[in-house]
């Protein structure tokens, strides 16, 4: 039965679906493998048993009955711990939410649980999602499978190990400047963030919302489209939430690369990227060509600004949405005697971890009198300018590759003490966010015996192109089927 | 060019409902003022005929305005630290 944990979300759903095996079972087994296997990775902030074993039994009686299996039937996700899964605490790895029950489940989780998933638990994650190793989490550090000295990447670090471990095939993540690509790409496993708009953001605890978008982690290219079909569509509980239907992405999974035009932005990666990952994807750009497609150089000149929009856009972002945590509606107040503006700055103060107050600061003072035009309307008309550079650069091709990091995973504790080392880390997967558009980490290889990842970009709505060039790219790699050591 | 010194970060941790120790003040002064000397580049770009960019694309966020469920008041009140009444509680803002 332990076999069971390892198969890809597909293979669960065939044999549930020929009845070879009963949800409960590939619950089980993946419960058990968690039980045996988390203690050294920490990928989680609650694991769900009861609840879990509960929703597949309640999924194999509908089978019983003679029910058609619904699409993600019996397969165990893992859900970030900044979406709302009905019935459980979220935290948002935040001291400040310790105990919150939110009242309402996540669009994203509830479409997942009525196509048959089966909800393990919540991962680990940087507080509010600010961080790209999960070590701001406010409750434990998650490690890297691969190497549990080094972090996993974040913010969704804890999904990112929970899939790369095979405590789940799928695993719920959200991206905001690269939280679901850079960890996905750390721990050699594929994530997928959709365009702006594509997955309803409601249930999901905002950060920055012009840039947030929840997507999935998963070790094949052939599970993410899964779950994407599952996830996309609109959502009338996000007016944010875009029109476009799912499309159908099996002529995608088997459209091939032949004739796809790979655009590489050369002069943007000419300095700051690590040797051997640079070897690992000069490696994936061939492997791609082997299979028909064709490389190009695309100018993307407003790239090398992307850091400073970034972080003083989101930021901004971030200043005004978490200034709902006051202590009065959900969450923690601090205790004693205050007057109304005590107790914000104290329940702020003893709730707030120091990456989540440092954007706070940098964000407030973007957007202050007097700082207002320099900084954060000059960052909106600079994603104006980045924006341009990618409706250009897709006229000459249909997906742009970089590296989705500069390095492999960094050591757990490397980067802490220096904010900006931890922000330049983010070079490659903020500019998705910025301009809206979808991005895709696959596996391409071990750079120093640790994964790293080829990143795709596509114009906004085609993630169907981004499917496609990644099923082509697993078919004639095998990178995707190395599993982290025992 | 320094920009940000212990008062600036004073002055907007107030604007922000924070409070900060004297070391948070310290470090976070060092460190954003090394974050914003980084984002300086962008001054350097010439945005004067660039709109802003708020969202990645046109957002239709209008519907009838028709009363619909909310969220269930007791649901709501249960995830507040302090409620009474019906209502949250918070410290007495009006004198008397």
């Amino acid at each position: 039965m332990s076999g069971l944990a390892g198969l890809p979300a597909t293979e669960i759903r065939r044999r549930v679906a020929a009845r070879e095996v009963s949800c409960e079972e590939v619950t089980r087994a993946h419960l058990d493998r968690i039980a045996a296997v988390e203690p050294g990775i920490d990928a989680f902030l609650l694991v769900a048993p009861e609840r879990a074993i509960g929703a597949a039994r309640r999924i194999d009686q509908g089978l019983a009955s003679g029910g058609s299996p619904p699409p993600l039937a019996g397969v165990p996700v893992a859900v970030k711990d900044v979406l709302h899964v009905a019935g459980l605490p979220t935290t948002c790895g935040s001291r400040i939410l310790e105990g919150y029950r939110p009242p309402f489940a996540a669009t994203a989780v509830a479409r997942l649980e009525s196509a048959g998933a089966i909800v393990v638990g919540k991962t680990n994650m940087d507080e509010f999602a600010m961080g790209s190793s999960t070590e701001m989490s406010a409750f434990k550090p998650t490690r890297n499978p691969w190497d549990r000295d080094r972090v996993p990447g974040g913010s969704s670090g804890g999904s990112a190990a929970a899939v790369a471990a095979r405590l789940s095939p799928i695993a719920l993540g959200t991206d905001t400047g690269g939280s679901i690509r850079q960890p996905a790409a750390f721990c050699g496993v594929v994530g997928l963030k959709p365009t702006w708009g594509r997955v309803s953001r409601y249930g999901l605890v905002a950060f920055a919302s012009s840039l947030d978008q929840a997507g999935p982690l998963a070790r094949t290219v052939e599970d993410a489209a899964l779950a994407c079909s599952v996830l996309f569509g609109p959502d009338p509980l996000d007016a944010t939430s875009a029109g476009e239907p799912a499309p159908d992405f099996a002529g995608a999974l088997a459209g091939g690369a032949r004739g796809l035009r790979v655009g590489v932005p050369w002069p943007f990666l000419a300095e700051g990227v690590e040797a051997e990952t640079m070897a690992r994807f000069r490696e994936s750009l061939g492997a791609l060509e082997s299979a028909g497609a064709t490389v190009v150089e695309v100018p993307l000149p407003h790239l090398p600004h992307a850091i400073a929009t970034y972080y003083i856009v989101a930021t901004a972002e971030a200043s005004s949405n978490l200034a709902r945590y006051d202590g009065v509606r959900y969450g923690r107040r601090a205790p004693g005697n205050h007057d109304l503006k005590g107790l914000y700055g104290k329940t702020r103060d003893l709730g707030f971890g120091a990456e989540v107050k440092r954007r706070i600061i940098l964000g407030t003072f973007a957007l202050s009198s007097g700082y207002y035009d320099a900084y954060y309307l000059r960052a909106q008309k600079v994603r104006t300018l980045i924006r341009r550079d990618f409706d250009a650069a897709f006229a000459s091709c249909d997906v742009i590759a970089t590296p989705t990091t500069p390095t492999p995973a960094f050591r757990l504790g490397e980067k802490t003490g220096d904010p900006l080392q931890m922000y330049l880390a983010d070079i490659f997967t903020v500019p998705a966010n910025l301009a809206g558009l979808p991005g895709l980490s696959l596996p391409c290889g071990l750079a120093h015996g640790l994964p790293v990842g080829l990143q795709l970009l596509a114009r906004a709505f085609d993630e169907a192109t981004l499917l496609r060039a990644g099923a082509a790219y697993q078919q004639v790699t095998r990178h995707h089927e190395l599993a982290p050591p025992a | 060019m320094p920009r940000v010194t212990e008062e600036t970060v004073e002055h907007v941790a107030r604007l922000a409902r924070l409070s900060l120790t004297d070391e948070e003040r310290r470090l976070f002064a060092r460190q954003l003022e090394a974050i914003l000397a980084w984002a300086e580049s962008l001054q350097a770009l010439d945005t004067s005929r660039v709109p802003p960019m708020s969202h990645p694309r046109e957002v239709e966020a209008l519907r009838e305005d028709e009363p619909r469920e909310g969220l269930d008041r007791q649901a709501a009140l249960e995830a507040s630290p302090e409620a009474a009444d019906g209502l949250f509680r918070v410290p007495r803002v009006i004198a008397g």
